[in-house]
């Protein structure tokens, strides 16, 4: 019998998520990001093809997928910088991990644990996959704004602190 | 007024050089982390104000500025990153930050913090 991972759902943890994502489209965007009923992924592919990934490390550990559909990162990308860049380039990956470095990290400050996060990796391209722990739930956060629809996809667990 | 912007991430970078731009004077000096801040003081300085994000490759933010102050105790430091926890800010302070702003913020909030931290400075 597999394990129930709905019910290892830390609500309050999904909670600063959203609360983040929020702040910082509304603080460094201008764009209101509403949200619907967060689900749970099984499979390893992000919901669209452009993934911001960020790691947790120290008390936390996992990451958490900013996944944009295309146009809503270019659209989102462009009304952050005030420019225009090609989906390939490096300035494009560079704004959108900014924009999951902002949220992974906003959202760490109020978990209330030693935890610090990685600089973050972007990966651009239909059908990718991201590996994860597969002991804990990956709680799917869509998001909807008026350039499009991404996901905010949290994979992520509270370990002890190692003694020393 | 010179001022040396160090963050990994060229768009933050972009968004800080559109805000201190704004001050009449202004020229400022980019750095993409704590190695090429301090190869920058170097080639560039004395600077009037540093802003250093905390998380790069290479050197953190907080890496340069304790090495930054190993030699040079005034020039003014604000630190702006998404290390908001009270832990790390009283570490930033420690290693001898002026001011700190968390990500995310407006650009008028960052330029309240300079305005903040330059005045503080020069009343000495």
């Amino acid at each position: 019998m597999g394990v129930d991972l709905k019910s290892q759902i830390d609500t309050a943890l999904i909670a600063l998520f959203v609360k983040s994502t929020k702040n910082v489209l509304s603080t460094m965007i201008g764009v209101e990001a509403k949200v619907r009923k967060p689900d749970l992924r099984n499979d390893l592919q992000p919901t669209h093809d452009v993934s911001g990934i960020v790691g947790f490390t120290g008390e936390m550990t996992g990451s958490v997928i900013i996944s944009f559909h295309e146009e809503t990162a270019r659209s989102l990308v462009k009304s952050f910088t005030m420019e225009d860049y090609d989906l390939k380039s490096d300035d494009f990956a560079d704004a959108v991990g900014e924009i999951c470095n902002m949220i992974a990290g906003n959202a760490k400050k109020d978990f209330g644990i030693d935890a610090g996060i990685s600089i973050p990796n972007v990966v651009i391209g239909r059908d990718h996959y991201v590996t994860r722990l597969r002991d804990v739930p990956c709680v799917v956060i869509p998001c909807v704004t008026e350039y499009g629809e991404f996901s905010v996809e949290v994979n992520i667990k509270k370990v002890s602190p190692v003694a020393v | 007024m010179k001022i040396l912007l160090v963050d990994d991430s060229k768009t933050m970078r972009n968004i800080w050089k559109k805000v201190v731009l704004g001050i009449e004077g202004t020229e400022a000096v980019e750095a993409g982390d704590g190695v090429e801040g301090l190869e920058a003081i170097k080639e560039h300085g004395p600077f009037d104000l540093m802003l250093v994000d905390w998380n790069m490759p290479n050197m953190t933010g907080l890496e340069m500025i304790t090495k930054v102050r190993e030699t040079d105790k005034d020039t003014p430091i604000i630190m702006v990153t998404t290390e908001a926890e009270k832990p790390r800010i009283i570490e930033a302070i420690k290693a001898g930050v002026n001011n700190y702003v968390i990500k995310p913020f407006t650009p008028d909030a960052l330029m309240e913090k300079i305005d903040e931290t330059m005045k503080k400075v020069n009343a000495g």
